[in-house]
């Protein structure tokens, strides 16, 4: 048996707790520091934005949320016609995309045979992965034609009395925005839900249809019913999703700053205009708009994920606190 | 003997209506998961079609086209695009993980909240908002850098590796980390010899998935490195010739040369996140598997 002086085990062993309390105070440090830097850094990109916007702030102050001109030679700015291009592309994308995505979840959670299952999961989720400078390239010359040829006339024909269907227009518009940011919007909202339906417990599910209830009567008893503040939270999602986008919005609106009843006209939301401008901005006022616009942006995007945030805490909550 | 009524199998009105409304919703479903694969197909094979005829080796090695002519390439654009997600890649990866270990091996959760709450919504931020506020802190007042835009594609994948690596940080049995503490390992020997390696794979995954994600974007590179020469530059100090903002540029012009670049270079930049996507959705799937055993 070899013998190992006790002093040198016991000066071996105190340096080891000395390094390791050492690395387990560096990495609590490094770590804490990362964590903290992403709460700095939101604060970070609050700041220079509104920094940004002080320009434009102090020569408008808040009238420049309902004005309504973008002119560089009067230099005079507004906010007005791209807060109602987005309010309505958004909502336009939202009204199309819940009942698809959720009707795809649906097929994903409950209808599909197993193996196809995985496979059109990934399919609608690489909907999701295309570059939405892709997919704005796609709406603006396949889709475009298409919707001006062949859509538009048609609707226009039978629900041309609505003022939504009113004027007929050029490829570019307000509709073919909304088109684009639905394509976007379902992939989001049908993995959101899809999650969500997996999550019920089946023997809920196997009650109802043991019952006798078919499965669209356990669908809309069981599976909807118990998730709604989900399905809410997705769409609020969603939103968040159309109201930033600014690429393929820029491609296919057609950057006209004006508020029109009619979708078949062109249009601008916040994040166009800003996208649209990456060139042309030149004096400072304008720059400065361009700014304020993010801010307002910034501030309705952090609401709606707030809110999203908040009606999924509540509702995972609920879910766990009931049980 | 008393007559039985008759028993059939076969339901009454009411039964058959529910069933034709079952038939209905089962058929709605259905058709509603169908056409968004058509679409993914139908815009993957419009792309195809149009940028396929365009491709060819000249094209991925020639410089941009001067002005106006015919011919060119988008070799300068490939490498640009290269070294910005590169950059960003590695501001994005070392900060997202250790975010990621402080939320879900030390923060307790009073800490745990502004943070998580932080990186989620960033991951909300529209993309548009992060070129912005790169502009304003980076490229006002000076040139149009290379570094900016690695900046803003970096805060585009920051939340995304941060959630990849919690989940997988959260799927580490519990059992392993509290072995090595029984063992006499110390808090940090336990995170980089124990649970960071047995998370390896599906933050090495969580990170393509980032860096195809952060190819694709526009927004945040377009007042940072938007106004570049036509030449190969790998210098990101100057403004680095990108695929996404060049494909913007080419899809807003009238010429239709400029219409079928953007078609080929479409392709290729879908090609490569449509592929790097699925690669390593595959390989999350399996490493979750494996973990989760």
């Amino acid at each position: 048996v070899s013998t190992v002086p006790a002093a040198a085990t016991q000066e071996l062993q105190g340096r080891r707790r000395v390094r390791d309390r050492l690395g387990d105070r560096l990495l609590l440090a490094l770590t804490l520091a990362a964590g903290l830097g992403a709460v700095a850094l939101i604060g970070v990109i609050a700041y220079r934005i509104l920094r940004g916007a002080h320009v434009a702030f102090s020569s408008f102050g808040l009238s420049f949320v309902w004005g309504t001109a973008w002119d560089t030679n009067k230099n005079l700015f507004g906010a007005a016609p791209g807060l109602f291009g987005t309010a309505v592309t958004s909502l336009m994308a939202l009204l199309i995309a819940t009942p698809l995505a959720i009707a795809i979840a649906l097929f994903l959670s409950e209808l599909a045979p197993r193996g196809f299952r995985v496979l059109v999961g990934s399919l609608v989720e690489m909907l999701a992965a295309i570059p939405s400078v892709v997919l704005g390239l796609w709406g603006i010359l396949v889709l475009g034609p298409f919707v001006t040829n062949h859509l538009e006339p048609w609707l226009h024909r039978w629900l041309g009395f609505i003022p939504l269907f009113d004027e007929e227009g050029a490829a570019p518009g307000v509709f073919l925005a909304g088109l684009i940011l639905a394509i976007m919007v379902v992939p989001i909202v049908a993995s959101v839900c899809r999650e969500l339906f997996l999550s019920i417990p089946s023997e809920l599910e196997e009650g109802a249809l043991a019952l006798g209830a078919t499965r669209w009567e356990m669908v809309r008893g069981v599976v909807l019913s118990s998730s709604r503040p989900g399905i809410a939270a997705a769409v609020i999602l969603g939103l968040g999703r159309a109201l930033g986008e600014a690429i393929a919005v820029t491609q296919v609106i057609g950057a006209q700053w004006v508020i029109k009843s009619s979708l078949f006209v062109p249009g601008d939301t916040l994040a166009s205009r800003i996208a649209g401008q990456y060139q042309g901005a030149i004096t400072k006022l304008q720059i400065s708009s361009l700014f304020y616009l993010a801010a307002i942006l910034l501030v309705i995007g952090l609401l709606t994920n707030l809110v999203a945030q908040l009606v999924v805490r509540r509702s995972t909550f609920q879910r766990t606190g009931g049980s | 003997m008393a007559v039985e009524p008759a028993l059939t199998l076969r339901g009454d009105a009411r039964v058959r209506r529910r069933r034709i409304v079952n038939r209905l919703a089962e058929a709605g479903a259905t058709i509603a998961a169908l056409a968004a694969v058509s679409v993914l197909g139908i815009v993957v094979w419009s792309i195809a079609k149009r940028g396929g005829s365009e491709l060819s080796w000249g094209f991925l090695t020639k410089d941009l086209p001067l002005f106006g002519q015919p011919g060119g390439g988008i070799a300068p654009l490939l490498v640009g695009s290269a070294l910005l997600v590169g950059i960003a890649t590695a501001i994005a990866l070392p900060v997202g993980v250790l975010i990621a270990v402080f939320l879900e091996e030390f923060a307790s959760p009073a800490v745990r909240a502004p943070i998580q709450l932080s990186v989620d919504l960033l991951n909300g931020l529209p993309s548009i908002i992060i070129g912005v506020f790169v502009f304003g802190l980076l490229v006002y007042g000076h040139p149009q850098n290379g570094w900016a835009g690695s900046v803003g594609l970096a805060i585009v994948m920051l939340p995304l590796v941060t959630r990849a690596t919690q989940e997988v940080l959260r799927l580490v049995p519990s059992s392993h980390r509290e072995g090595a503490l029984a063992l006499g390992a110390s808090r940090w020997r336990t995170v980089l010899g124990i649970t960071l390696p047995s998370a390896f794979g599906g933050i090495l995954t969580g990170t393509v998935l980032a860096v195809a994600r952060a190819a694709g974007e526009t927004a945040p590179l377009l007042f940072a490195t938007s106004i570049f020469g036509r030449t190969i530059n790998w210098n990101p100090g100057q403004a680095l010739p990108n695929l996404p903002v060049q494909i913007f540029i080419w899809s807003e012009s009238a010429e239709p040369e400029d219409h079928k670049r953007a078609w080929a270079s479409a392709l290729v930049l879908l090609i490569f996140v449509l592929a790097t996507s699925l690669i390593a959705r595959l390989a999350l799937a399996r490493s979750r598997r494996k973990l989760s055993r």
